[in-house]
């Protein structure tokens, strides 16, 4: 089964990542998340069009019910093909899933067939200047219309990625006025393309603007697009944060051999090659991505005798990658040494120069190191919490 | 593939995890250690012979229970985390591999009966174990009348004391042949003062030992790939041992910070210790995890993926006895408490076959010296 799909997705890939598409190849990773948008939505229309989208949703919602060992499959030929990044990945793996086990019937039927199809792109509206690690301290405001029952939204949302070229946002909000901490928020999703909402691109590290500040002034949400019930706002978010369990990054580990292999291949013609601690150190990165894929299949793992098993690993699947990572980004600058000054030429040199720019990021969103290093010692470890300090 | 244990292998490393509770205290090391005994000869007794550990890698029809590396995999983590002083690693992830690698014959077939009825402890006189290729041998062997006449100097052989026959690679009309050398058979075995005292190192010296002319189990040489072959299950061995020593280090010092309290809280609530716990886990989840899918697919692992595990486990169990003594303080500078157990078997496994550089330089070699790249 395994193989045939393999060979299915090879063939697929090999046939329609070309021609006008041939632009995308290997494009829109790490640091890339803003470039030929409009092109990558045709992309994703696409790979809906062959059935590539949403694979291990239930057939019913137009998925193909694949087990998690084939969508790694997936995964893996995708990437290897040289596949670029998937703008529909916030819909597909985040939101739709939440939906799927907490949506009604109405939110199922309308939300589902267009992430599907790749015509509805999401954000996620989660972060706030002031509510970064501490998610808890959300601010923006939803007060309840009473007129028509729709939530009306002000605030601020800020690193929202892919916001300036999505359609649709989901934001945690304030829903009870004097509530603190985790009670009563909302979880809402909002069309982004209305008066109340101002969407302003950051400029980032590497130059491009992948991630934005999103306003709220009295912007709407439907009575019918509250996803849950108020105050159920922080279980939905929590729940959508457990959905990525790491199918997708096994794709993504295909993409960190690749550059891996660049890093090779530029020691090997640069002379780093010949230096001792530069052979430790790429020895070491091929070591890591090895293990990394390991612990990937294992936290994958399904069987339910091997949850107590697995759940450190878990918690700490994403410090590792990220970590890991992150020293390949210097890795890399340290064997293209003094040659890394010209940004412009080599498309090796300016790919890795975008992941070393970028990948100090790694180690931030999802939960910076540190956080995911507070739930491995307390969740995992069963050390005690932190004390929560009395500034706001 | 989701390199998770299966239901028989979780049984096999709860009833050994109770067994070793019981048998394998460090009360009982540090006893051992202090009335200048070097292995536990009862331990192993049970661990041989009731317990049957040595079977587990004996296929089926060389009179074993024909299981795989992951089962070695699950047993060494035990032995290591207890560091019990028994000649383990030495019979079930050094000789038994060999004699394995070696094909057909007689001798060697009657040695495996003896492994897998426990009634035999096997070392093996590797020219260099501090070599990750086991070094050139060092013995050189002659035919005489019917049989064999050995000489030379093995200068560190692990667990050569406990060991019932050694086995000793030897050079012969320029190639090299394996012998089988019993008990009291004329050498000479000194034993040595090692940094880490649960594990015995000794040195061999033959000179002019005369061996019956059974004593040679290879048909037609010992090869270099048998002999990495070999290794291979040595080095998984060794890793294994390194991340269960590094489990059990890491769990004895959570025990004690979660009780030991400076400030008017328990130092485990430290953010600064907490921190440091954690990113060991993130060091065990990712040596842990390169462990088990090396030996799920351990006739075709990869020297480099080899090489890999040594370094991650070597630096996790390295990584974790230190910071053990650390966050013990004091006390972990007294004899009296475990830490320093694992501080030195963890140094001196590292330099077990192969330091960690020269894993290192085997992985750069292979990606960057040759064909085409990873
Ligand atoms: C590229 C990128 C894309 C992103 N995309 C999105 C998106 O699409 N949607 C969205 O909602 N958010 C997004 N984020 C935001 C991301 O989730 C936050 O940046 C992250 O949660 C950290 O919050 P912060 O930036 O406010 O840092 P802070 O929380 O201010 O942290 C600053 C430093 O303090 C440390 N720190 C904080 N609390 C503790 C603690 N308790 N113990 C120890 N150290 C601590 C942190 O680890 C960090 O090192 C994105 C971020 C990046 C970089």
């Amino acid at each position: 089964m395994s193989d045939a799909l393999r060979k299915e997705v090879r063939d697929w890939m090999a046939k329609h990542l070309t021609g006008r598409f041939a632009p995308l190849w290997m494009r829109a990773g790490a640091g890339e998340g803003d470039v030929m948008p409009e092109l990558r939505k045709e992309w994703e229309r696409e790979l809906a069009a062959g059935r590539w989208t949403c694979l291990g949703w239930p057939e019913e919602h137009g998925g193909r019910a694949l087990s998690v060992a084939e969508q790694v499959v997936f995964q893996e030929e995708y990437s290897r093909a040289g596949g670029p990044g998937r703008m529909g990945h916030i819909g597909e793996g985040l939101i739709g899933p939440t939906i799927l086990d907490y949506g009604t019937d109405d939110q199922k039927a309308r939300f589902l067939p267009p992430i599907r199809a790749g015509e509805a792109f999401w954000a996620q509206g989660y972060s706030e200047p002031s509510a970064g690690s501490d998610l808890g301290n959300i601010r923006t405001r939803a007060r309840r219309d009473e007129a028509t029952g729709d939530w009306l939204v002000t605030g601020q949302k800020i690193w929202t990625s892919m916001a300036h070229v999505s359609d649709w946002i989901f934001v945690l909000a304030r829903a009870e006025p004097d509530s603190v901490g985790r009670k009563g928020l909302i979880f809402l999703m909002m069309k982004l393309d209305q008066p109340g909402i101002e969407i302003q691109p950051i400029r980032q590290i590497g130059g491009g603007a992948e991630f934005n500040s999103v306003f709220f002034d009295g912007a709407r949400a439907e009575a019918r697009d509250v996803l849950g019930e108020v105050g159920d706002g922080w279980k939905i978010a929590m729940a959508l944060l457990g959905y990525e369990r790491g199918i997708s990054t096994l794709g993504q580990q295909m993409s960190f051999a690749q550059e891996l292999d660049l890093i090779i291949e530029i020691a090997r013609e640069n002379g780093a090659a010949e230096r001792a601690a530069i052979r430790q150190r790429i020895a070491y990165a091929w070591a890591g991505l090895r293990a990394m894929r390991s612990l990937a299949l294992r936290v994958l793992s399904e069987d339910p005798d091997a949850e107590a098993e697995l759940m450190r690993e878990r918690l700490a699947y994403k410090y590792q990658w990220a970590t890991w990572h992150r020293d390949l980004g210097a890795l890399a600058m340290d064997v293209i040494g003094l040659d890394g000054a010209p940004i412009e030429g080599d498309p090796r040199r300016e790919r890795l120069e975008q992941m070393f720019l970028f990948t100090p990021a790694d180690t931030i969103y999802g939960g910076t190191n540190e956080i995911q290093l507070n739930i491995l010692a307390e969740v995992g470890l069963g050390m005690p919490r932190e004390p929560r300090g009395t500034l706001t | 593939m989701h390199l998770t244990l299966t239901p028989d292998q979780r049984m096999i490393r709860d009833e050994g995890a109770r067994f070793l509770a019981e048998r394998a205290s460090s009360e009982k090391l540090r006893a051992l250690i202090e009335a200048g005994t070097r292995w536990d000869r009862d331990l192993w007794q049970a661990i041989a012979a009731e317990l049957g550990w040595c079977a587990i890698a004996v296929p089926e029809d060389e009179g074993g229970l024909g299981m795989g590396a992951t089962e070695v995999l699950v047993l060494m983590e035990l032995s290591g985390a207890r560091l019990a002083p028994v000649p383990l690693w030495s019979t079930l992830c050094l000789a038994t591999p060999l004699l394995l690698a070696l094909g057909a014959g007689k001798a060697r077939a009657r040695l495996l009966e003896r492994i897998v009825a426990g009634e035999a402890a096997l070392a093996v006189a590797l020219g260099d174990p501090g070599a990750a290729d086991g070094g050139a041998a060092t013995i050189t062997a002659r035919a005489e009348g019917e049989g064999w006449v050995l000489d030379g100097i093995a200068a560190r052989v692990i667990d050569a004391e406990a060991a019932d026959v050694i086995l000793v690679p030897a050079v012969i009309d320029g190639g090299t042949a394996l012998f089988a050398l019993e008990r009291d058979m004329g050498q000479e075995i000194a034993p040595l003062e090692t940094l880490d005292a649960t594990r015995p190192v000794a040195r061999l010296t033959l000179d002019g030992v005369a061996l019956p002319g059974s004593a040679r189990l290879d048909a037609d040489g010992l090869t270099a790939d048998q002999m990495t072959r070999a290794l291979d299950m040595a080095h998984l061995g060794l890793a294994a041992e390194q991340i269960g020593a590094a489990r059990a280090v890491m769990d004895l010092t959570l025990d004690y910070i979660a009780e030991r309290v400076q400030f008017g809280r328990t130092i485990a609530s430290f953010q600064a210790i907490k921190h440091r716990c954690a990113a060991l886990e993130v060091d065990m989840a990712e040596a842990r995890a390169l462990a088990l899918g090396i030996a799920a697919e351990f006739d075709t692992a990869s020297a480099e993926d080899i090489a890999g595990l040594r370094v991650l486990a070597g630096d996790l169990a390295r990584k974790a006895a230190r910071e053990a003594i650390q966050m013990h303080g004091g006390v972990a500078i007294t004899w009296e408490y475990d830490p320093h157990f694992y501080f030195k078997r963890a140094q001196a496994t590292a330099a077990l076959l192969g330091p960690r550089d020269a894993h290192l330089e085997r992985i750069a070699a292979a990606l960057l010296d040759q064909g085409d790249a990873a």
